[in-house]
């Protein structure tokens, strides 16, 4: 085997894994995400638990400390097999609340906390780069040992130009397929089959490699045993305190590493999947251990003295002449190293984005930026790209540092330990009401430093930041400050030493802090729903009810997640309302849905604060919160007294608040619009108000008494027309209108619109093909001109080119017959297209929409009855409306006349 | 010459009838239309007071006005904010915000003067 098909392999390799993840993507897009979202695909990603440190770490731990690598995979078999309620918990929650990541969910339990998000992405951070150096390391490693075999041994220069390429390549593919798309819960699923592949592979190559050493070296089982029985590895030497701190350890790892908690929580698609995984992961736990001692023991057998065991399931094959089967084992290492970097790399860049990285930018904007500035979308993924980038960075600079050696194996459990520092604001979060967020930062805070101190720091070695006289005296002579000897407890392993005092202050920190302090409204709804997330769905409005109209909601919204999706998200809430068109009311209920779902795109402290500058502050309230909880506990007590008599008054009381639910819903509806109503009534009549008092007190020239009474004309016909247009609305959408068919030609009606809409003063002038125009159409005629003259008057008024121009075509499409009004005017916005036709729809880009804005509402309601359609035409140059006159009765050609 | 007034409001009849109310009271009236560039417009000069509308194009009064509360220029100077919604929950938020006074349209002009003036008094 050369070292060139080596790299062509590995290359060819990389390559499959693209092709893997671009189809996944390419079915998901389609639709086709049934099987993608498996119980057995969710296992499978579980499996980058399973590192390159695992895959070939396993074997040299084994052989150099007998069983105790066992602990490694015994803290998550426990947490899978007996502690999966707490999964199903964080499950739950992270669906319900849209969790993007672990700092996610650590800010948003508490009061969406800023401050919160960002210690827990600096510890993830801090604790997650060395262990992406020891993926770039192992990967390099294992290519110098196939280049050793030819005879070519590395230089220093060799390894990092190595390790270059391979943190590019992984940038790369972590760019692509976790970065095509923002909302997390539409996942990665690309990433996700790619890397449940890659788990397939390091399992068959490890499986490949112990059965070839067991039967293929040993000659079977019983000689296997035989030879471990023989062998010097020291199976049972045992340190309890060890074990108890690393099932401990691996266990709370296996919650807290930021990998773990995307593939967990984040890309968890059917909670009911935990339920396989709670017996498959184990028993892929168990097969990926199941060979260790074996390939350890034979390794140490047949190989020179001083190999190093770290690669026994690269050399053993090679050893034995088994080209093959080294490569394949030379896959699953590489396919080990690269899933975690790849899920890691993924994971901490959100959490880099979405809590340092954007709150940064917005805070730059000023508060403006919510409605108006550039394109938040964009900005969110050009983060995360370049967070990517940085974190790959990072790994590669820490490799390059620690000089690769020894020094950065040990890192492995001391990284665990750094990342299990969030263990108890995220236990404490998700199962005590009375954690607050001051508990949770004073333990994380503390927790950090105790385990840069004791552990991180040192793990540097003697002397490169702590001195070797820090380490036996303490620092300024002070002996309980000793890094690995805190508060006088000497003789503990080191390790065993850290976990214990890091986490015992950590969690201490955090029960003391938040005894003594006491929780803000929103923490205290966040706990609430995050405690009681199996209790009952039904949040509690965070909101109160303030100034923000659905038309604000929806251009932010668009900014974010881009336009086709967050108009759905609005068409479909008004749909939910009854309502055509993109805007809902903006309901308590609304606003809570639509914040969940901007966190998931750029986190629950960004979106809450987002929606916080366009609902104006008004976030709840001491009082408010006092109210909802009161109402609350009534409601309980009552349907509590009710489930003990019979569950026939349940369900009547169930079907009572839903009408009143649904009462209530149709009262905030209607006082929005009274609002508006209010607001298009008084704006003129404060115009009449105001000049007839002027012209009272008299001490005016004429020309100004004119002008004056001239105002006042024109506001009072504003009003009529206003009210007319009101009652014409009311009637149409109460369906009580009557139609009263006749047969016209088209031309005709097109004539007569164009004559009453006053097109003819010569400002705007009017292109026609009459000959297309001539055929008889059967319908309400006088409401179809009413269509008409709205949409010619509205050119006229509001075309802003130099020389108004309409042109009137008419045309077929699969629809039937059209009619299409295009101006040669700059148009409507694309933000705006969704909102014109809605009542009072003001529009935002500043041009004023003049009138009433009921015209086009008008329209469509018209065109709705008659059978046909009003809809704007996206992508024309120019202001464009497009009539779709009504099917059946329509266009019998007559015969040119 | 009179003290400065700035008025921030959309509807032209209403800017000219409550410019031609306050100049005759010794007034200078400023004015601007447009909500999104209203902030930029106040601290370009700060005026004695600002007559402030809700509805604005681009940007609500109400966002308006939290910016100049929050701002050490503007902080102090008097805010009238005119609705033509004339809910309470509008009332409430403006006095929440820190507005001086709340005036419902329609109005009348004496209502207006009176008001300018006891707030100048003060």
């Amino acid at each position: 085997m050369s070292f060139n098909s080596l790299i062509a392999i590995a290359l060819g390799y990389v390559i499959f894994l693209f092709a893997v993840a671009f189809l996944a993507e390419r079915r998901a897009i389609a639709g086709h995400s049934n099987w993608l979202q498996s119980p057995i695909i969710y296992t499978l990603s579980l499996s980058i638990y399973c590192t390159a440190w695992t895959f070939y770490g396993a074997v040299g731990y084994a052989a150099r400390s007998g069983l105790e690598f066992v602990t490694i995979y015994l803290g998550p078999t426990l947490m899978m097999v007996g502690w999966w309620w707490v999964l199903r918990r964080l499950v739950r929650i992270g669906r319900a609340q849209r969790i993007t990541s672990i700092a996610d969910l650590v800010s948003s339990r508490f009061g969406k906390s800023t401050q919160l998000g960002i210690i827990v992405t600096l510890i993830s951070v801090i604790a997650g780069t060395p262990y992406i150096a020891l993926q770039l390391q192992s990967v390099t490693l294992s290519f110098a040992v196939f280049s050793q075999v030819e005879g070519v041994s590395w230089d220093q220069a060799d390894f990092y130009r190595a390790a270059v390429w391979v943190a590019i390549g992984l940038a790369v593919f972590t760019v692509l397929f976790g970065t095509r798309n923002l909302d997390a819960n539409e996942r990665h699923h690309g990433i996700v089959m790619a890397i449940a592949v890659e788990a397939v592979v390091k399992l068959l190559a490890l499986v490949a490699v112990g059965a070839f050493v067991v039967w293929g070296v040993a000659g079977g089982p019983g000689a296997m045993l035989a030879r471990i029985d023989a062998s010097e590895i020291n199976l049972w030497d045992q340190n309890s305190g060890r074990w108890i701190g690393l099932i401990f350890l691996s266990a709370a790892a296996f919650l807290c590493l930021p990998r773990m908690f995307q593939v967990l929580v984040v890309e968890n698609a059917d909670e009911r999947h935990l339920h396989i995984a709670s017996w498959a992961f184990p028993l892929y736990l168990f097969l990926m251990s199941l060979f260790v001692v074996p390939i350890a023991v034979v390794g140490l057998d047949l190989l020179p003295a001083g190999s190093n065991p770290d690669l026994f399931v690269l050399t053993v094959p090679l050893n034995q002449g088994q080209g093959g089967l080294a490569v394949l084992s030379f896959l699953g290492g590489l396919s080990s190293a690269t899933s975690m970097v790849i899920v890691a790399t993924l994971a901490l860049a959100t959490m880099v984005s979405n809590h340092m990285v954007v709150p940064l930018w917005l805070r730059l904007q000023g508060s403006q930026h919510a409605t108006m500035s550039g394109d938040v979308r964009h900005v969110i993924l050009l983060s995360r790209r370049l967070s990517i980038a940085a974190i790959l960075a990072l790994g590669f600079l820490y490799y390059r540092v620690s000089g690769g050696g020894t020094a950065l194996a040990a890192i492995g459990l001391i990284s665990f330990t750094g990342a299990v520092q969030i263990l108890p604001a995220m236990i404490g979060g998700v199962f005590w009401r009375g954690a607050t967020g001051v508990g949770a930062a004073m333990g994380l805070i503390t927790g950090l430093l105790i385990w840069l101190w004791s552990l991180f720091l040192p793990s540097f070695g003697a002397d490169a930041i702590i001195s070797e006289a820090v380490m036996t005296n303490g620092p300024w002579g002070l002996n309980w400050l000793r890094p690995q000897a805190l508060f006088g407890i000497t003789d503990l392993d080191p390790l065993v030493h850290g976990i214990m005092w890091s986490m015992l202050l950590n969690a201490g920190m955090f029960v003391i802090g938040s005894l003594v302090t006491f929780p803000a409204p929103l923490e205290r709804l966040q706990g609430a729903q995050f405690v009681n997330v199996f209790d009952h769905s039904n949040a509690a409005p965070t909101w109160t009810p303030a100034a923000a109209g659905a038309e604000d909601l929806l251009i932010m919204a668009q900014r974010i997640m881009g336009g086709n999706e967050a108009q759905a998200i609005f068409e479909q809430e008004a749909k939910a309302q009854g309502k055509a068109g993109y805007l809902p009311e903006v309901t308590l209920e609304f606003i809570e849905r639509l914040e969940r779902e901007l966190a998931g795109s750029v986190g629950a402290a960004t979106a809450h604060a987002m929606i916080g500058q366009l609902i104006g502050g008004s976030s709840v309230s001491v009082e408010d919160l006092i109210a909802v909880a009161d109402e609350a506990a009534q409601i309980l007590e009552y349907s509590n007294r009710l489930e003990e008599k019979s569950k026939e008054q349940e369900r009547t009381a169930r079907a009572l608040r839903d009408a009143n639910a649904k009462l209530t819903a149709l009262s905030i509806q209607k006082d929005a619009f009274l609002s508006q109503i209010s607001h298009e009534l008084r704006t003129p009549m404060t115009s009449i108000r105001s000049f007839s008092d002027i012209l009272r007190e008299g001490e005016m020239s004429t020309d100004e008494q004119a002008r004056y009474a001239g105002i006042i004309h024109d506001e009072a016909v504003r009003l009529t027309r206003l009210l007319d247009d009101l009652l014409d609305l009311a009637v149409l959408e109460n369906g009580q209108v009557v139609l009263h068919e006749q047969t016209g030609n088209l031309s005709d009606l097109l004539d007569r619109a164009v004559r009453t809409s006053g097109a003819y003063d010569g400002r705007l002038t009017i292109l026609r093909h009459r000959p297309d125009e001539n055929f008889n159409l059967t319908a309400d005629l006088d409401r179809l001109g009413q269509v008409f003259i709205n949409l010619i008057s509205n050119a006229r008024k509001y075309c802003d080119a130099a020389t108004p121009e309409l042109t009137i075509k008419v045309g077929r499409s699969s629809m039937g017959a059209f009619v299409d009004f295009i101006d040669n005017g700059s148009g409507i916005a694309s933000d705006n297209q969704a909102l014109i036709f809605e009542k009072f729809s003001r529009l935002t880009d500043g041009s004023k929409a003049g009138g009433a804005g009921l015209g086009l509402a008008i329209c469509r309601e018209v065109m709705q009855r008659l059978g046909g359609d009003v809809a704007y035409l996206a992508n024309v140059a120019g202001g464009a409306f497009r009539v779709t006159l009504p099917p059946a009765k329509n266009p019998a050609k007559l015969e040119q006349t | 010459m009179g003290k400065r007034v700035l008025l921030i409001e959309d509807e032209p009849n209403i800017i000219e009838a409550i410019s031609f109310i306050l100049s005759r009271d010794g007034w200078t009236v400023h004015t601007h239309e447009d909500g999104m560039t209203a902030m930029d417009k106040v601290l370009g000069f700060p005026p004695d007071m600002i007559i402030l509308d809700v509805m604005l194009p681009g940007r609500s009064g109400f966002d308006i006005l939290r910016d100049l509360r929050g701002n050490d220029l503007t902080k102090d100077v008097p805010v009238m904010m005119l609705t033509a919604r004339g809910q309470e929950k509008d009332r409430d938020l403006a006095m929440r915000l820190g507005a001086n006074h709340f005036m419902t349209k329609p109005f009348s002009n004496t209502e207006v003067r009176d008001f300018v003036r006891d707030l100048m008094r003060a």
